[in-house]
């Protein structure tokens, strides 16, 4: 039962993944990549951690592609909707494409040091606790996760000034007595 | 159960699927989610080698590359719309700033 849910679960991220790739309307890679995100969180529930796919669906779909529909509807993508892919760099990308799927596959398929260390898999056997995982991160991981929470401080402050106007602009917005107010 | 190598093998298509939309694609948004994908190819894999191995440091890997997105996100998207503000263009090609 579980291969069956797993091989549904891969196939419509597979797909999904492939619509963002291909959707030719930027709204629509989003949304396909929130469907594929969600199927990911599902994954993560058959590896038996749970926790993480909560964390995937808060932080994932509910604020990082959130922030890019906001972003998308902000800009205008109307003019950027006509030529989906780059023209000249295309041949070299498909090069090193192939090339990067082959290693890969080769690397899966021939390394008897990797299929050693991945066995034949695991059965969840005892239901998985946040508890230990808790524990773990707030004993021996302490460190990293105040670091993990001054480098989210950093970045808000950053993506603050950055989206800030110029001054110059503002100061000149603001002398024109039309659009007082709006920036 | 579900054998690692077919998370493994999951994780790597969507990894090449991601540096596909990584390389060939010209808005800089679809890069952007293309990144996205690739990240969360590789926290499948820290999941599922931590579930083999029954070793939960992968699943706190895993919560700090979701933090460390969440970062990475929010200050791209400013830097993306400095851009759009600056240059008009949301293209790859013709974001020709750091030739000189």
């Amino acid at each position: 039962m579980e291969r069956e849910f797993f091989l549904l679960l891969s196939g419509v991220a597979i797909i999904s993944a492939l619509l963002v790739i291909v959707a030719r309307n930027p709204v629509h890679s989003a949304l396909a990549l929130v469907a594929c995100l969600v199927q990911i969180a599902a994954i993560y529930v058959l590896l038996g951690a749970p926790f993480l796919a909560v964390i995937q669906i808060f932080v994932y779909v509910g604020a990082v592609m959130v922030l890019f529909l906001f972003v998308i509807m902000m800009l205008d993508v109307r003019k950027e909707a006509q030529t989906r892919y780059l023209k000249n760099a295309a041949w070299p990308g498909v090069v090193v494409l192939v090339v990067l799927a082959a290693e890969l596959f080769v690397l899966l398929t021939q390394s008897a040091r990797l299929h050693a260390v991945m066995g034949p898999g695991q059965m969840i056997t005892e239901q998985p606790s946040v508890e230990k995982l808790s524990l773990l991160l707030f004993q021996d991981f302490l460190l990293p996760f105040e670091v993990a929470s001054v480098v989210l401080l950093v970045a808000l402050v950053g993506a603050v000034v950055l989206a800030r106007p110029d001054e110059a602009t503002v100061a000149g917005n603001t002398d024109k007595p039309d659009n007082g107010g709006r920036r | 159960m579900i054998p690692t190598l077919w998370y493994v093998i999951l994780a790597v298509t969507l990894f090449v699927i991601g540096a596909a939309g990584v390389l060939l694609r010209r808005n800089v948004l679809i890069v952007l989610m293309s990144l996205e994908l690739m990240l969360n190819s590789v926290t499948i894999n820290l999941l599922a080698f931590g579930h083999v191995l029954q070793d939960l440091r992968g699943q706190i890997i895993a919560i700090f590359v979701i933090a460390i997105t969440a970062a990475e996100v929010a200050v791209a998207l400013g830097i993306l719309v400095a851009l759009l503000r600056n240059k008009h263009t949301l293209e790859v090609d013709e974001l020709t700033i750091l030739k000189g």
